[in-house]
């Protein structure tokens, strides 16, 4: 069976069906795992154990973004090639990214209110992940308001691809503007800056909210599709009756 | 069911099932409210002395957005005639309508505003003092509105002609609904006395706002 | 209960739409008002709910509640529908019932009766053209009215339907109760000829046809052909069903 066969919603609902068990046990034994390697990392100087929020706040701007990526190349798939489980892939991911996405603000505010004196400054990093928060949002709501599932998913689609143009963006706002956040410290030229003793914790983490990511997208695209065809079975149940 | 229950019922289910639900006012709040500072810059000073203004800017604005379609989408498919061959008095209608839009627009609004005020630097008081404000004052947005709504009843797409009949007639709960939330942050003027105005505003438009849209509703329907 | 009319008189967008006529239905009886297209046949049927305001003659409503207008004794079938594509089909009509009516009428009946009871929890958004027309002929079973202006009321319908409804007026009317209805050809198929027991042409102004020929008219008659004034220049096809 190749990759390609997958295109079919009900081969897809199969796979999604067997594999979600196995990913569900995996993101639980990652996340054990990492929960134990934070819990061993000693406290900070000045931050104390406050510094622990960075193993979510990190993850959740990572997979927020990466949400957003999946979307674009969902919402290629739907532009371009017209790949059925496009619209459903673009769908499904965009609550979760902007669920993680949420996590990340949140966890940051907590985080740089004892650090920072505010719960919020208009920086560049912070700023353009909250234009990517609302950008989710918009698109949610273009799913939501449209009533037709296929025009939905290409007004979706077309913003979603320009939406895009905010990733960079994020990425390299520490680096363009002169912002109260800190540099990039993980993914930049000439490595990581973080300490081995936080870093490995923190990938571990990633990786399980990555897994969780995949666990939750395959659940929710599984939902769309047969949401989709019980929308079908009611509008042929409609037709059916004189 | 009684009549006026089965209408409120109504309405508030179509509000959270269609374009998006009562979330869209609280998302256009949320975007308005984050424009600003694009606009201003990141001054987090001046942000926290014109907050609760544009706060409460934001709302308004966010209110007026559901309200061109209260009266014009009954119009529209015809349920307007059949309300005006009810037994239920039509300003009693109206009312309920009124109050159905503001559980679903302008109470979300009320429950969203704190969060927003943290972007906006506002410090715990000045949240308190906005929150109740726009408590005592979103109602009084809605039920205003309700007669822009109904004088643009025939409108296919009224919705300006909607914005430019109401806003002019919300200033005085604009001014009031303001005032109190900054006495709070500044100045010596005490937080009552504009909050009590503010609370008359409301009550008073909660009388005249559904006896003049019934009004307006029955001219235009001849 | 007798509906009357006397020199009846309506202007919309500032031009007479119709003026002097008159007509009279006692309970049981069907009142079929004919005209070409643009002849003021809703009009007219709004004038009597009350939707348009009475611009000359008078409208009276003997042995009705006094309490109430004549709109909120009667039930207006028009050309739209009423309902709410977001609401599911029970929820349109329970609202329906709910509104109009005193709040504890069972909606499975009228359901039954209009077909759509296996329908009852789709979306009305999912509803034909003729399910739609036929809810809102649920909502005239599930409140009771004396009077009924219905508007074109087989447009939209199949046969089936069309007859489910002619056997709804026909009770109707048993029941006592009073029906206008606009029409450009015939009422029904050819058996719903023997539910009309009395019917007044009202052909309606537009072009210097005067009053009204038929006033209060009680005769039963059961050809639909309608006593037409002489020099009428458009007749209807009154046989196709």
């Amino acid at each position: 069976m190749a990759i390609v066969d997958l295109a079919n919603p009900s081969r897809f609902l199969n796979l999604a069906n067997r594999a979600l068990p196995w990913f569900g046990g995996a993101v639980v034994l990652a996340f054990a795992f990492g929960l134990n390697q934070v819990a061993a990392v000693p406290d900070v100087y000045q931050q104390g154990a406050t510094v622990k929020i960075m193993f979510l706040h990190v993850p959740g701007a990572w997979l927020g973004m990466l949400g957003w990526a999946v979307m674009t190349v969902a919402a290629l798939g739907t532009l371009v090639w017209r790949h059925p489980l496009a619209d459903v892939t673009a769908k499904a991911a965009a609550p979760i990214g902007a669920a993680f996405t949420l996590m990340c603000l949140v966890t940051g505010s907590l985080w740089g209110r004892p650090m920072w004196g505010t719960y919020w400054v208009w920086d560049a990093r912070l700023t353009s992940v909250l234009v990517l928060f609302l950008l989710y949002l918009g698109v949610i709501a273009v799913w939501r308001t449209v009533e037709d599932p296929s025009r939905a998913a290409r007004a979706a689609a077309i913003l979603t691809i320009v939406g895009a143009l905010d990733l960079p963006i994020i990425k390299f706002s520490v680096d363009w503007w002169n912002t109260l956040h800190q540099p990039a410290s993980v993914l930049r030229g000439g490595g990581p800056t973080v300490h081995p003793t936080f870093l490995m914790p923190l990938l571990i983490m990633a990786s399980a909210f990555t897994l969780l990511f995949a666990a939750l997208l395959l659940a929710a695209m599984r939902n769309e599709i047969l949401r989709r065809r019980v929308r079908t079975l009611r509008l042929l149940q409609a037709s059916a009756v004189t | 069911m009684t009549a006026l229950a089965a209408m409120l019922v109504r309405d508030m289910r179509i509000a959270v099932r269609v374009g998006g639900g009562a979330l869209m006012g609280v998302l256009f709040f949320l975007v308005v409210a984050a424009m600003v500072p694009f606009a201003l810059g990141p001054d987090l000073e001046l942000l926290k002395r014109i907050g609760p203004a544009i706060l409460w800017l934001a709302a308004l604005l966010a209110s007026l957005l559901a309200l061109d379609r209260l009266f014009a989408a009954d119009h529209e498919d015809g349920s307007l005639d059949l309300i005006l061959m009810g037994r239920a008095p039509l300003e009693l209608v109206v009312a309920i309508k009124g109050v159905a839009h503001w559980l679903t627009t302008g109470l979300p609004l009320v429950v969203a505003a704190p969060i927003i005020g943290l972007f906006l630097n506002l410090d715990g008081r000045a949240e308190a003092a906005l929150v109740l404000t726009l408590l005592v004052g979103t109602p009084a947005l809605t039920f205003i509105g309700l007669i822009g709504a109904a004088i643009a009843v025939t409108l296919h797409r009224g919705g300006l002609l909607v914005a430019v009949l109401v806003l002019p007639l919300t200033v005085p709960v604009l001014i009031f609904g303001v005032a109190a939330a900054n006495a709070v942050s500044s100045g010596p003027a005490p937080f009552g006395t504009p909050f009590t105005i503010l609370c008359a505003l409301t009550l008073a438009s909660l009388v005249v706002g559904p006896f003049a849209a019934a009004a307006a509703l029955r001219q235009e329907m001849e | 209960m007798r509906l009357t009319a006397s020199n009846l008189a309506c202007r919309r967008g500032g031009r007479e739409v119709f003026a002097g006529v008159s007509f009279s239905a006692a309970s049981g009886e069907l009142l079929a008002i004919r005209g070409r297209n643009g002849a003021g046949k809703s009009s007219l049927l709004r004038t009597v709910v009350g939707l348009v305001r009475v611009a000359g003659g008078q409208l009276a409503l003997e042995a009705g509640d006094p309490e109430l207008t004549i709109g909120e004794q009667a039930h207006y079938l028009g050309h739209q529908d009423a309902l709410k594509p977001s609401l599911s089909v029970r929820e349109n009509l329970q609202f329906w019932a709910d509104f109009l009516g005193t709040g504890a009428a069972a909606i499975g009946e009228p359901l039954a009766k209009v077909g759509l009871d296996t329908l009852a929890d789709l979306p009305a958004a999912y509803l034909s053209a003729g399910q739609r027309r036929r809810l809102s002929i649920a909502r005239l079973l599930v409140v009771t009215r004396p009077i009924w202006l219905l508007d074109e009321p087989l447009s939209a319908l199949d046969a089936a339907a069309q007859q489910s409804l002619t056997d709804f007026m026909r009770t109707h009317l048993a029941a006592g109760g009073v029906i206008l209805a606009a029409t450009h050809g015939g009422l029904g198929l050819p058996a719903a000829r023997e539910v009309w027991l009395g019917q007044a042409p009202s052909p309606l102004a537009g072009e210097g046809w005067g009053g009204g020929s038929g006033a209060g008219a009680t005769t039963s008659t059961p050809a639909p052909r309608l006593a037409t004034p002489s020099g009428r220049s458009q007749r209807e096809g009154g046989e196709e069903s």
